[in-house]
């Protein structure tokens, strides 16, 4: 078997997982602080004030990379969903119900973020325009995702029960993406796009692409630290989980 | 792949399809009442509806904001480079408003005149220092001839 395939086999199995997941967590942890802290720097203040809003404009770089995960954090927990309700991997399932806490937060702090920079900007905290709308929707699928898996008293049955609601929920993620292009929206156009060329000067523009990764490298190692240990809830009567327990057991002698 | 993953499969990817084309009919039946504002041009065409509160967007016309010296009223225009409609408003602006930005004002028609409840001042999606906006408006004044920008919103 090609050895990547097959480490991705293994990958999937708990006990793998774990042990994978441990190895990796500090050094996420480590460059997702060094990356964070670099970019808030280079935005809040090493980054020039805007021609139009002066300095309130520098909430971009925590709205912007935010928004960002909530819509991409969505993605990776429906894509797993997905696997877990076709494949029925157990990993995929924890994995999708690990993510869901993680992009409401982002989400979460997207909506504040955005309305404190709407109070002084627009002149108002909060209106229902569509881009607005849209993403107070995708919190709420967020709850609705983490209710339905606590709501369930068999754990892998609400991880596939929630993953489903999840995959229902996807269809909201065009629409947050594109209800500025759609509709008249008090919310201004995509400033940053992967095509085509940024409506934003480049010195302005790196610290957001630096936070950005540090936000997505952040995501990946808590969504390991999440990960192991709603794994070792899960497989709590397992051999490995037991071995262990009793190896990490503190001797009372 | 197993018979019974393949099942899964399908019946997955066939709920996600009605979802998806539910949802698509759905905002395609809701566009008429997802207008978030409506331009001059619209409002003179009679698409907003007739005595009710709706949301007028557009840019603020050169040279037509007239401030009141004993009171908060503000008169200027509106227009998206093709109609125009004068807005009357008694309150406090926000910082962005000016000649020439975009701005979206909740109320209704009153006598031919936009009687606004509030005035959201609308941005582009444009970040650049200030000197390089500088730079940009001298090169624009140096050749006139340059088409203006098309309206938004």
């Amino acid at each position: 078997m090609n050895p990547l395939i097959l480490w991705f086999h293994k990958l999937g199995s708990p006990p793998y997982f774990y042990r994978f997941a441990g190895r990796w967590l500090p050094w996420l942890y480590t460059l997702a602080l060094i990356a964070g802290v670099i970019g808030l720097y280079g935005g809040l203040v090493i980054a020039p004030a805007d021609y139009q809003q002066g300095d309130s404009f520098r909430i971009i770089y925590v709205h912007v990379p935010c928004a960002w995960m909530s819509l991409f954090v969505y993605a990776f927990m429906a894509a797993n969903g997905f696997i877990a309700l076709v494949w029925r991997i157990k990993l995929s399932e924890t994995l999708a119900m690990a993510s869901a806490p993680i992009g409401a937060a982002f989400t979460f702090i997207t909506l504040v973020s955005g309305s404190l920079w709407g109070k002084p900007m627009w002149g108002t905290w909060w209106t229902w325009d569509a881009r607005l709308t849209s993403e107070l929707v995708l919190l709420f699928l967020y709850f609705g995702v983490i209710g339905l898996y606590h709501a369930i008293e068999d754990t892998r049955q609400a991880a596939r029960a929630a993953a489903f609601l999840a995959l229902v929920g996807v269809v909201n993620l065009p629409i947050v993406h594109y209800s500025v292009v759609w509709w008249n929206t008090l919310h201004q156009g995509s400033t940053v796009s992967l095509m085509g060329q940024s409506k934003i000067s480049a010195s302005m523009l790196w610290p957001l692409l630096t936070l950005t990764f540090a936000t997505h490298v952040y995501f990946f190692a808590s969504l390991l630290a999440r990960s192991r240990v709603a794994l070792l809830e899960l497989e709590s009567g397992k051999e490995w989980v037991r071995a262990l327990a009793s190896a990490t057991e503190p001797n009372h002698a | 792949m197993t018979p019974t993953r393949k099942r899964r499969l399908i019946a997955v990817a066939l709920i996600l399809v009605a979802v998806g084309i539910a949802t698509v009919l759905t905002v395609l039946a809701l566009q008429q009442n997802m207008t978030y504002l409506f331009s001059p041009s619209e409002v003179l065409a009679g698409h907003t509806p007739g005595g009710a509160n709706f949301r007028l967007g557009g840019v603020v016309l050169e040279h037509s904001i007239k401030r009141d010296s004993t009171s908060l009223k503000v008169d200027f225009v509106v227009t998206d480079r093709f109609h125009d409609m004068p807005v009357e408003y008694t309150g406090i602006l926000p910082d962005l408003f000016r000649e020439g930005q975009s701005i979206v004002a909740t109320g209704k028609m009153e006598n031919g005149h936009f009687v606004a409840q509030q005035v959201l001042a609308k941005h582009d999606e444009t970040y650049m220092p200030k000197e390089v906006a500088e730079a940009i408006a001298k090169a624009k004044a140096m050749k006139r001839d340059v088409p203006a920008t098309p309206p938004q919103g």
